[in-house]
């Protein structure tokens, strides 16, 4: 992609707010609010059915909400048809019109708002450069690469030079390599023009790699707004845990008080609870597979648990080693990183399961 | 399980069993006799000098110079292009309105919007003369209000608003299929992209569609410029396909006039399909994808709601009045110079099911025996060219599509000179048989049959009949029990469309009805029109055709649904 700049526009800040959302019976989006920096490159992650999508839809205008606003650049475009809102966005099937040649295709904005010819024609180079298309402009969509595609359709949105750009899956039609390649030319493409971006995916490696920051969805409902590490580090429910990333998660009750204040995992076990740690009303135990390590004796440091634990499971999985450990009723993994030579856990043996308190989280059942 | 030796399962695989290539022969040796030959037979005479056998171009110049038949091809033309025109402005607003639109009652639109299919647009030519001849309903009205009268049905005129009327269906329901493809968000990036209203649907919602209506605007063009009837019944002589039929029962069978007109008549055929491809090259965008959700329906303003059932209404109203016109017509005493009939009687439906029943039975046996060969023939063809490597396979799917350029009347100029030198030991020519009005019926039906098995099988993945081989079922077990019951669906409509087709068919059988104890219900239909007393029976007999078919078809879309459901494959 060459370095032409000529289509960046001020970046504008977006603002949802209040946002509910209903299909007959079926709540499809709760109370949704959310503020999204001037040339922030947000993502709406979650699982099919969260929606996600229909919160995209809805700022493009294709839905409409029951209550709330939506305001770009603090104009409220709640009322504004799709044809007025100036929102560009890169449909998940590219939707690149076949009866159109590529350079028709980027150019059909352009013409629908009235632009001057010579300015259309510059406007359409500037957007296929920026892309690296400008040799395939005469061509039908249809003789063109999956990835060449979306190129395509990410050019039609820009040279309108539109004030938010809406990214529906915009990598799920395409390969795992290409998928890799083009996230970063997407994000690329978005630090040059400095436009702020919305993205939706359900893959939670697409949105930590290139997004700013991420509201993670479930059931309608926004779980938590983050940057990719918050999210990871600090989830704020077990939706989150468990969506980014791989969670063991070990129901239980306190008992006790005091210094014999303590979290009986279910079966029996029992961890001290340390003074300084934050426990919701129902508390879950929750920890990261990799936080933790297996030693056929007990922790000495410490801060550290150590648990009585059975081996069940032993998985190879190239750098580490993935072994499903049984505690009490509970099975959990824990990743211990591969060393030839290393012993190894054998299935059926007993072991101790260390793990730092700081790694433990503590998150409503 | 028995060692099979290698070489001869490789060999196998590589070519065809002998029964394939027995099957595959037959079929081309049908095609042969009963497409090819009479053709080929049509075009040999029309280049050769009569009674000799050396050829000629003289036969063409003769067309050429003669007034009557370069005003004939003119009006073949004329009539043919104005009817797609015409047949587009009814069509259009129906497709438009029922895919687009939160429309109630879009499923009744389309429905009744195929009804004129299922009539004989000959029948449709009388009962139209009723409504809106001369001294038709309408034009009774008018003169007795206005003072004026319209010249609907004068001329070609008539041949005009008959043809489109019957036809229009095809662009409504090519239309209406591509309408539905478009993926909404084709639509969608259109209007995020700052387009609306009239402009969204003439730079992408119409062109998406274009493939659609010119697939059904040429099969219009082709269907009336082909027609014979209709001219016939509405006394309209000067068109190419009265004229070859005139020239050959009239002067005789060994008038090369006849032959040319024919040979022009394909010309003509193979022209407008050749050209509708040339303008679909390239076109044929598939644009659904997977989770696309079709065109957006819109919900209609009030006014223009109003406007939008008005004008639904209006077109149902002018494409159902040929019915109405023969419901009435078969119950009416006296119907001439009145907005109605004087006076109402069940006599004709009498007469027609006493002296007339032979024709309904003749009916019913040309088209079952016609559409069982078509599907037999369907089957067959789609199975070799789908699922076999056998050379020149491809070779029998185009023969048998290539019928569909084939007019009616030159099918059966062409056995009438084909097969009256064949006759039989008592001396009857093959060409005076009932059997063969039912070869022709078959031949020309045939396309239509063999586009529904094609689709029906290549719907079925290969892999139920990989494993059906590898439980041990040979082919020919495997095409019966696991290929034929799963494309149950398809075959059945094949052989409806074939059915209810053949069942009024009447360009090819006009020629080759010889006596009135063969001919079918068309036929009989035809006779009465001719005269005046014979319209109320004529009429009788035409609502009997239409109900026929139509509970046909009804019956034939219970059971495909009840059988799909069984399967499972129902939505």
């Amino acid at each position: 992609m060459n370095a032409n700049v000529s289509l960046t526009t001020p970046a504008v800040s977006v603002a949802i707010e209040g946002i509910n959302l209903s299909y007959g019976d079926n709540h499809v989006l709760k109370d949704v609010n959310l503020a999204i920096e001037p040339g922030e490159f947000f993502a709406f992650l979650g699982p099919s059915g969260c929606g996600k999508t229909t919160l995209l839809r809805l700022i493009a205008g294709f839905n409409r909400a029951d209550t709330g606003r939506v305001s770009i650049g603090g104009r409220d475009i709640s009322r504004l048809p799709p044809w007025k809102r100036d929102v560009g966005m890169v449909f998940q099937s590219y939707a690149l019109w076949p009866h159109m040649s590529v350079r028709r295709n980027v150019a059909f904005g352009l013409e629908e708002r009235g632009v001057k010819r010579a300015e259309i024609d510059r406007r359409v180079e500037a957007a296929l450069g920026l892309v690296g298309l400008s040799h395939l402009a005469e061509r039908r969509p249809s003789q063109l690469s999956g990835g060449q595609q979306q190129r395509v359709a990410v050019a039609r949105t820009v040279a309108v030079e539109p004030k938010v750009l809406l990214l529906d899956e915009p990598l799920s039609n395409l390969d795992a390599k290409m998928r890799v390649q083009v996230r970063r030319e997407l994000r690329d493409l978005q630090q040059r023009l400095g436009l702020t971006t919305l993205f939706v995916t359900h893959d939670q490696e697409e949105a930590n790699s290139i997004c700013d920051r991420i509201a993670v969805m479930n059931d309608g409902i926004v779980q938590q707004v983050g940057t990719p590490m918050e999210l990871y580090e600090r989830p704020a429910n077990l939706f989150v845990a468990g969506f980014l990333g791989t969670a063991n998660i070990l129901k239980g009750r306190v008992v006790g008080s005091g210094a014999g204040h303590r979290f009986e995992i279910e079966g029996g076990v029992t961890v001290p609870i340390t003074e300084n740690a934050e426990l919701p009303a129902d508390p879950t135990m929750v920890f990261r597979p990799q936080h933790a390590t297996l030693e056929t004796s007990e922790a000495l440091s410490g801060d550290a648990l150590s648990l009585p634990c059975t081996i069940a499971h032993r998985e190879f999985l190239g750098a580490s080693i993935r072994y499903g450990v049984r505690i009490g009723l509970t099975e959990v993994a824990v990743d211990i990183p591969f060393q030839s030579g290393r012993d190894l856990f054998e299935i059926d043996s007993e072991a101790r399961l260390n793990l730092s308190t700081r790694s433990l989280h503590w998150l409503s059942a | 399980m028995t060692a099979v030796p290698a070489t001869p399962f490789r060999a196998r695989a590589l070519a065809a069993t002998p029964g394939q290539i027995a099957l595959a022969l037959a079929i081309a040796a049908f095609l042969l006799v009963f497409l090819v030959l009479p053709v080929a037979t049509v075009i040999y005479v029309a280049f050769t000098q009569k009674g000799t056998s050396s050829f000629t171009l003289v036969n063409f110049y003769d067309f050429v110079r003669t007034e009557l038949f370069m005003r004939s091809l003119w009006n073949s033309f004329y009539v043919s292009a104005m009817s797609v025109a015409f047949a587009s402005v009814l069509a259009l607003p129906l497709a438009y309105l029922t895919t687009r639109f939160a429309f109630r009652g879009a499923a009744i639109v389309q429905t009744l919007g195929f009804l004129p299919l299922i009539m004989p647009p000959f029948v449709g030519a009388v009962a139209m003369q009723l409504f809106f001849g001369r001294n038709g309903s309408i034009n009774l009205l008018l003169d007795d209000w206005f003072g004026f009268k319209i010249d609907f049905m004068e001329g070609l005129n008539g041949v005009i608003l008959v043809q489109s009327i019957h036809y229009f269906p095809f662009i409504l329901i090519n239309l209406s299929a591509a309408l539905r493809n478009i993926d909404r968000a084709m639509e969608e990036a259109a209007q995020n992209l700052g387009s609306s209203g009239f402009r969204l649907f003439r730079r992408i919602v119409f062109p998406l569609a274009l493939p659609g209506y010119l697939a059904g605007a040429s099969l219009v063009f082709v269907k009336v410029f082909d027609d014979l009837a209709t001219p016939l019944l509405l006394n309209v002589k000067d068109m190419l396909a009265p004229q070859a039929y005139l020239r050959v029962t009239s002067i005789g069978i060994a008038d090369p006039m006849g032959y040319v007109i024919s040979v022009v008549l394909i010309v003509a055929s193979v022209l407008a399909m050749w050209l509708s491809a040339l303008a679909l090259k390239g076109r044929d965008y598939a644009t659904t994808q997977r989770g696309g959700g079709g065109l957006a329906r819109r919900v209609m303003r009030p006014h223009e709601a109003v406007l939008g059932y008005g004008v639904v209404i209006l077109i149902l109203a002018l494409v159902l009045a040929p019915h109405l016109a023969l419901l009435l017509l078969s119950f009416a005493t006296v119907w001439s110079f009145s907005p109605l009939p004087d006076g109402f009687t069940v006599a004709h439906y009498a007469r027609v099911f006493g002296e007339s029943s032979l024709y309904i039975k003749n009916t019913l046996i040309y088209a079952t025996l016609a559409g069982g060969i078509d599907i037999l023939l369907g089957v067959a063809i789609a199975y070799l060219v789908l699922r076999t490597k056998l050379v020149g396979r491809e070779w029998l799917d185009w023969m048998a599509t290539a019928a569909l350029a084939i007019p009616g009347v030159v099918l059966g100029i062409g056995y009438l000179r084909t097969f009256y030198g064949i006759t039989l030991p008592d001396g009857t020519p093959l060409a005076a048989l009932w059997i063969t009005i039912v070869m022709a019926l078959a031949i020309r039906r045939l396309p239509y049959a063999l586009r529904a098995c094609h689709a029906a099988l290549q719907q079925i993945s290969v892999s139920l009949e990989e494993a059906a081989e590898n439980l041990g079922a040979t082919k020919a077990r495997t095409v019966r029990r696991i290929v034929v019951p799963l494309m149950t669906g398809g075959i059945l409509a094949g052989f409806v469309t074939s059915f209810a087709t053949a069942a009024v068919e009447l360009s090819a059988t006009l020629m080759l009805v010889q006596s009135n104890s063969d001919a079918p219900l068309a036929y009989g239909l035809y006779v009465f029109m001719q005269s005046a007393a014979g319209r109320g029976p004529g009429a009788a007999l035409g609502v009997v055709a239409v109900v026929l078919v139509a509970a046909c078809t009804f019956l034939s879309h219970l059971i495909v649904e009840r059988s799909q459901k069984a399967k499972g494959m129902g939505h």
